[in-house]
């Protein structure tokens, strides 16, 4: 015969969080066995590849930017090679008397003929021999500044009585139709990278209103014992965080794998203009990042559904 | 509002609908005394159930009052109501236990959720699970265990928090004569040591056994108090003197 050996009142309360493995008991989730880690890992793979491509187009066109901002291009559009050749040495000589011009090279014939070859052929006779084709001089130059409108303005002004057949353009006109595109193109990664984070977070939403709706039973138990919605939440956002990092670790490294082969194709193009198409460390770092913005983006998720869930129940 | 000092429970005018149906609860006003011994009595349908979620605020009222402890729980905010539920008690009349954690860990949920650590927790769980007999059953999980054994899990689990008020739902519905009568004496035995019990039932027989009760009849959701007693009921003392064993 024994009295019930209740626990002093002061024993029945205490200052542990219910947290961890022990609160993690109350929701069974079978962590391999479910879908979420590799719904994750897809999404974060696309995420990397998505934003890795949207890192290498910016930075190749900052490098083209860069590049061709201070280039301008002098073409001797002149049918005789005698009078093509005075005037590209009277434009030359012009163009770097002036004070923004800070280089000034004639083409050689033999680099024009070259930069020609995989269209015309070979020996197509730029330098002006029997039967050649007429072919303009070029002359390569560099301004101190950028090639703002009015300097080439004075540059036309200047050339057109040293060299009247001179055709001047700066080098970034040219690639301005590429650069748009580029652009919108970046703006497209930067779109699925926006996308491919909300389908994320819908992927989570669904997966924790279903881990929701499967143990309710256990859930208003807990509630009726004292449990908080707070408590409750915290256990789908451990469960959910081991996902999300698990397929964050496998997401990121699929995605650092095609982009290392995507780099590697690339390369193999010899390309000068994909070539400035890489990615800095700062990239790297910021692509390491992806995966953890998923963690936040996935548990953030998780606690708002089911605290929004629980608001719901009694 | 606020309940007269001292009272456990104090309901005035409370009405319960689900939904646009009808009242299953309507006009109901009772107040409960701390250390009373009260069973809740009615047919199939009655309203008992409805009547005990109120009391373990499970649901709140559609009107009235509900006062635990001295304050609205009406009104009171939804973070707030936690600190309330550890001081109440349930036995569901389906248990209710958690199928995948053992008897141990169920019993020690309340604890745990109530933040004890693990290593003050071991010996009250443990002494618990021994006076209701199950200490060798302690890592057993409730599908392994006979429905008087998930009985018992289902006490201790409700007890161990040290509740001011238990409510049990049908409490020996699913037991023999002689289990229910051990129920009944546990019931008693906790009574004595001050805690506040309500034991729904259709048992006429159960309430015999306990003289001092107070007896709360609901017929079509409505409370059956003709004296007044039940709204004003005169108190009573208690002394930890009982002693059950299984």
């Amino acid at each position: 015969m024994k009295s019930p050996p209740l626990p002093a009142r002061d024993a029945v309360s205490g200052d542990r969080r219910f947290r961890g493995t022990r609160a993690a008991q109350l929701v069974p989730h079978a962590r391999l066995a479910g879908p979420m880690p590799w719904v994750i890992a897809i999404m974060i793979a696309l995420t990397v590849i998505a934003a890795a491509g949207g890192l290498a187009l910016s930075n190749l066109v900052s490098d083209a930017r860069a590049d061709l901002a201070g280039g301008i291009t002098v073409q001797i559009v002149e049918a005789s090679a005698a009078e093509r050749e005075r005037q590209t040495r009277q434009a030359a000589r012009a163009m770097a008397q002036d004070p923004s011009v800070s280089a000034v090279r004639i083409v050689p014939p033999a680099e024009l003929e070259a930069l020609l070859e995989p269209w015309l052929g070979a020996d197509i006779g730029a330098g002006g021999g029997s039967g050649a084709v007429p072919m303009p001089a070029l002359i390569d130059a560099r301004l101190r500044g950028s090639a703002d409108a009015a300097t080439l303005q004075r540059l036309r002004e200047r050339l057109r009585s040293a060299a009247p057949a001179a055709r001047l353009d700066a080098q970034s006109a040219w690639l301005g139709p590429v650069f748009s595109a580029i652009n919108s193109l970046l703006w497209l990664a930067a779109a699925l990278v926006v996308l491919l984070g909300l389908t994320s977070a819908a992927a989570v939403w669904l997966a924790a209103r279903s881990a929701l709706g499967g143990n309710r039973a256990t859930i208003e138990i807990v509630h009726l014992l004292g449990g908080t919605d707070g408590q409750i939440a915290r256990i789908f956002q451990r469960s959910v965080a081991f996902d999300a990092m698990l397929g964050g670790a496998v997401g990121l490294a699929l995605g650092l794998a095609a982009i290392l082969l995507l780099g590697q194709q690339f390369a193999r193009l010899d390309s000068g203009m994909v070539a400035g198409g890489g990615l800095h460390w700062q990239d790297w770092l910021l692509l390491a990042a992806v995966p953890l913005a998923g963690i936040v983006i996935a548990v953030l998720t998780a606690r708002l559904t089911i605290l929004a869930a629980l608001r719901r129940m009694s | 509002m606020s309940s007269a000092a001292g009272d456990i429970v104090r309901f005035d005018n409370v009405g319960l609908r689900y939904g646009t149906d009808r009242e299953v609860l309507s006009d109901v006003s009772f107040t409960l005394n701390p250390g009373s011994f009260c069973f809740l009595t009615g047919a199939s349908g009655a309203g008992k159930t409805s009547l005990l979620k109120l009391l373990y605020l499970a649901q709140r009222p559609s009107r009235g009052v509900v006062s635990m402890f001295g304050t609205d729980t009406v009104t009171l905010p939804r973070a707030r109501l936690p600190g309330f539920r550890r001081r109440i008690g349930v036995v569901f009349q389906d248990f209710r236990l958690v199928p995948h954690l053992s008897a141990y860990d169920n019993v020690a949920l309340p604890l745990r959720v109530s933040g004890v650590r693990e290593d003050d927790l071991h010996m009250p769980v443990s002494d618990m699970l021994d006076w209701v007999g199950l200490s060798e059953r302690a890592q057993a999980r409730p599908a392994s265990l006979s429905g008087g054994e998930q009985q018992r899990v289902a006490i201790a689990r409700a007890v161990i928090g040290r509740p001011e008020l238990l409510v049990a739902d049908e409490p020996t519905g699913n037991v023999d004569p002689d289990m229910a009568l051990k129920l009944l004496r546990l019931f008693e035995s906790l009574n004595r040591l001050g805690t506040t019990v309500v034991v729904a039932t259709h048992d006429v027989h159960l309430l015999r056994k306990v003289p001092d009760s107070l007896i709360m009849r609901l017929d079509k959701g409505r409370l059956s108090d003709p004296t007044g007693a039940l709204r004003y009921p005169p108190r009573r003392d208690n002394a930890p003197d009982n002693q059950v064993a299984w």
